[in-house]
């Protein structure tokens, strides 16, 4: 099986993912892929820099457990997912969840679902550089736990 | 029986290790974490009772009543932020 799952400090490019993804695979009608991107604030404050740290080993697989959720609830063909780590500047791309499927409605729904397992599953966490230097670890948001609740998981 | 215990994030920094190896009597890892609490200073403080603390038993989140085993990986870590 191609590697799904990439924990890297370097960026990525969407249309060489995405060709990669449906390669060799004429069943593919839909892409449907979801990239994150550093704000230059956040909840008011200006945001400089974004430090992302992980939990190596588990943070890949849990995330090849969440694909593999995928496919048993959904019916896709394919799903890759990218996550950074180390230092990022604002505007930075930080992560893509890319899924194909025959038709768009399995792809977008299971994008969704792997972002909404992502960002409150798998061991990452953010410190983030306010415009004055100083740095603080980002709180978790209520909002992406009831987002998960919603998939019954 | 001996664990080897990982610290993550804002509770890596507070304890100022990210890992170590501990013998532990506990059976659960929330006894482990109650074992913890008890050195008191800034264990007590990030791992305390009612503080947001998540929890891995050889890398999968499991939550406190999990069952330890001889040489099992131990994570405690705040909610997640990635994405």
């Amino acid at each position: 099986m191609p590697q799904r799952v990439f924990i890297q400090t370097a960026d990525f490019d969407l249309s060489h993912e995405v060709a990669t993804l449906r390669a060799d695979d004429g069943g593919v009608g839909a892409v449907c892929v979801f990239v994150g991107t550093v704000r230059d604030r956040n909840a008011g404050s200006p945001v400089s820099a974004m430090e992302l740290e992980h939990y190596p080993g588990m943070t890949e697989q849990s995330i090849e457990a969440m694909i593999d959720a995928a496919h048993q609830r959904f019916d896709i063909r394919a799903a890759r997912v990218i996550h950074r780590i180390g230092l990022l500047q604002p505007q930075d791309q930080i992560v893509m969840v890319a899924v194909t499927s025959a038709h768009r409605g399995q792809s977008f729904e299971a994008c969704e679902f792997l972002m909404d397992y992502l960002k409150t599953r798998a061991p990452f966490w953010k410190k983030e550089t306010a415009a004055d230097g100083q740095q603080r670890w980002v709180d978790a948001r209520e909002a992406d736990e009831t987002a998960l609740q919603r998939w019954g998981v | 029986m001996k664990l080897s215990i990982r610290y993550f994030a804002s509770i890596r920094e507070a304890i100022g290790l990210s890992q170590e190896s501990v013998e532990t009597s506990a059976t659960t890892l929330g006894g482990v974490r109650d074992e913890l609490i008890a050195r008191g200073g800034a264990y007590g403080q990030a791992l305390a009772r009612g503080k947001a603390v998540r929890m891995a038993l050889n890398q999968v989140m499991v939550d406190e009543s999990a069952a330890l085993s001889e040489g099992a990986e131990v994570a405690f870590f705040p909610p997640v932020t990635g994405g």
